[in-house]
């Protein structure tokens, strides 16, 4: 990692990077959630940075801290070497009002990783283009990585799936309609 | 004679149709894993898929903010459960990155060791099982046969032949038995021996290329682009290996090349991975001729590694050394730090944030198979229903590491 590029990041965003830190080897920005894409396609494309490589994404939460969220990123360079932490701190204490920008139009692989803080933090990312849950079911309440979620809170029972309606990404009128006479006769859609 | 239908017009002929909804698992003879794909269909042709994860999340994250940060090597062993010493020593480096300890070098050469056999242990299932799901159960068969031979010698080592939980802060949990490099020494041969054979069974079959070669292909600056890393970025052609391009432990004393690929498809991960599985008996033969016969094998320091057992039951000190470690816990200094090796499927990472106390604040593993299983969508829709099969097996998809 590099101290160079956090130099040039505060340079090219001034107030808009909140702080800066190094510790254990590791550069990291923490950005104001409005600069967010901005930073992420400023890293991605400037010939200095290069970061074309988005290695993870996930939430994190700080209980009794406000902004209470916070979204890190890491990032690397395959033709520099270099790597890079990105944090947005989003959220209020009550957890609500966590949005941040999607990145999934400056690197198509934050698709599943967004989907996953979502589906763990709450956090949503505007601009996702499908943004639900990932690794639980749709019916799953609460969002079990927060702090104040109880690592032995029992969920409801999922009552059983009446009718047939589709799961997305599939709409009402994409793909077959389960069951032979769910159209009527003749309907070519 | 008159045609049956000669007062019918062609268009009248054709019959209405509309594409169909198919759902392929989770639990699929032809998937080798729990994943759920639900396909549109145009007769064979996919139009579009939605690939769905999560059966196998047990809250592996919830669950390491629980215990004390030793308490977390069980956990990790259940992530990549075909290859759980890479996970093991991923996540000890991580937290002696914290702690800012090295490992004795026998240490470090011992973690090599038995890192490079998980990671053949973890090709050959990938690639045997990508075969058996292909109709060739006889490769598959041999390959099982090869990683038994390997989880025998983790077997002697650890006590375990999967789960391991072998890895410890600032060490291991045992030195190297008298009979480690005998083992390894006798084993890989007959490894590279059954590898031959398995791929004179397949390299050379028309069905088994066809149904590889030109499937499931993907671009290097996609495959970048979406988080790949390991074999599946390498069989692109983008050399990017941790183990050369930032060496972590010994790796910078051995010699050993990174297998690249050159079309991207189902062909060239399934050929990087048969390659990488001899540079790994490679890196095995120099590590095992580099390795201190004899040494520590855990950081000499009190705060971190348990005292010896005669010691916790004569001495006042070791008991309460003892009685700190399990029931405190490690102290590792707050901060948060991102460790990366390579694990069986790419980059592993773990981001780990402490607060000061012997509990993790938040253990973040970065599951290299979950940015390729998220690829999966795009790879196979335009394909045939068969091609998802090798496709998705290519991935080398772990359940437990993708969903954790």
């Amino acid at each position: 990692m590099s101290q160079a590029l956090l130099d040039l990041l505060r340079e090219k965003f001034g107030a808009q990077i909140l702080e800066t830190s190094s510790q254990f080897g590791d550069e990291t920005a923490v950005v104001a959630p409005s600069a967010w894409r901005a930073v992420a396609l400023f890293l991605r494309d400037d010939p200095a940075c290069r970061m074309t490589m988005m290695v993870d994404l996930c939430g994190s939460d700080y209980l009794g801290r406000t902004p209470r969220f916070e979204v890190v990123l890491h990032l690397y360079s395959l033709e520099k070497g270099h790597r890079l932490r990105l944090k947005a701190r989003v959220g209020d204490a009550e957890g609500e009002a966590v949005e941040v920008d999607s990145l999934v139009s400056v690197w198509p692989g934050a698709n599943w990783f967004e989907r996953e803080a979502f589906d763990m933090f709450g956090i949503v990312f505007a601009g996702h283009p499908d943004l639900r849950r990932i690794l639980l079911y749709p019916e799953f309440e609460g969002h079990p990585l927060r702090k104040d979620y109880p690592a032995d809170r029992v969920q409801p029972l999922v009552p059983f799936r009446e009718g047939y309606e589709k799961q997305p990404p599939f709409d009402r009128f994409e793909g077959m309609s389960f069951g032979r006479n769910a159209l009527p006769k003749g309907t070519v859609e | 004679m008159e045609p049956l239908y000669s007062e019918l017009d062609e268009g009248e002929l054709e019959l209405p149709s509309q594409p169909m909804t198919l759902n392929v698992g989770p639990a699929h003879p032809a998937m080798h894993g729990t994943v759920r794909c639900v396909l549109e269909l145009s007769g064979e042709t996919i139009l579009k898929a939605d690939v769905q994860i999560g059966y196998l999340h047990r809250g592996f994250e919830k669950m390491c903010e629980r215990g004390t940060w030793s308490q977390v090597f069980p956990y990790v062993d259940r992530c990549n459960y075909v290859s759980p010493m890479l996970n093991n020593v991923g996540f000890a480096l991580a937290v002696e990155k914290m702690l800012g300890v090295t490992v004795p070098e026998r240490c470090q050469y011992y973690r090599v060791a038995l890192g490079e056999l998980a990671r053949i242990a973890d090709h050959l299932t990938c690639n045997g099982a990508m075969a058996m799901e292909l109709g060739a159960f006889t490769p598959f068969l041999w390959f099982m046969k090869a990683r038994e031979m390997i989880y025998d010698i983790m077997e002697e080592e650890t006590g375990a032949r999967i789960t391991h939980s072998f890895g410890r802060v600032g060490g291991m949990a045992k030195p190297p038995t008298p009979a480690f490099a005998e083992m390894v020494r006798s084993a890989v041969p007959h490894v590279l021996a059954i590898l031959a054979e398995g791929e004179g069974l397949l390299l050379r079959n028309r069905i088994f290329i066809d149904r590889l070669q030109g499937v499931g292909v993907i671009k290097p600056e996609d495959a970048v682009a979406l988080g790949w890393t390991g074999p599946c970025l390498r069989s692109t052609g983008v050399p990017y290996d941790v183990r050369k391009a930032h060496p972590y432990l010994v790796y910078d004393r051995f010699d050993f090349d990174v297998p690249v690929g050159s079309a991207g498809d189902n062909w060239d991960r399934f050929m990087v991975r048969l390659e990488e599985i001899r540079q790994s008996a490679r890196i095995l033969e120099q590590c095992l001729a580099q390795m201190p016969k004899d040494g520590p094998i855990n950081v000499e320091d009190p705060r971190i590694i348990l005292p010896p057992k005669d010691e916790v039951y004569s001495t006042i000190e070791g008991t309460i050394q003892h009685f700190k470690i399990v029931m405190e816990g490690i102290q590792v200094p707050a901060g948060e730090v991102y460790s990366y090796t390579e694990g069986g499927n790419g980059e592993l990472g773990f981001y780990l944030v402490s607060d000061g106390s012997g509990t993790p604040y938040r253990v973040r593993i970065r599951p290299p198979c979950f940015a390729v299983t998220g690829a999966l969508q795009q790879l196979i829709e335009g394909l045939m229903v068969p091609d998802i099969v090798p496709t998705f097996g290519s991935l080398n998809m772990i359940g437990g590491e993708c969903d954790r």
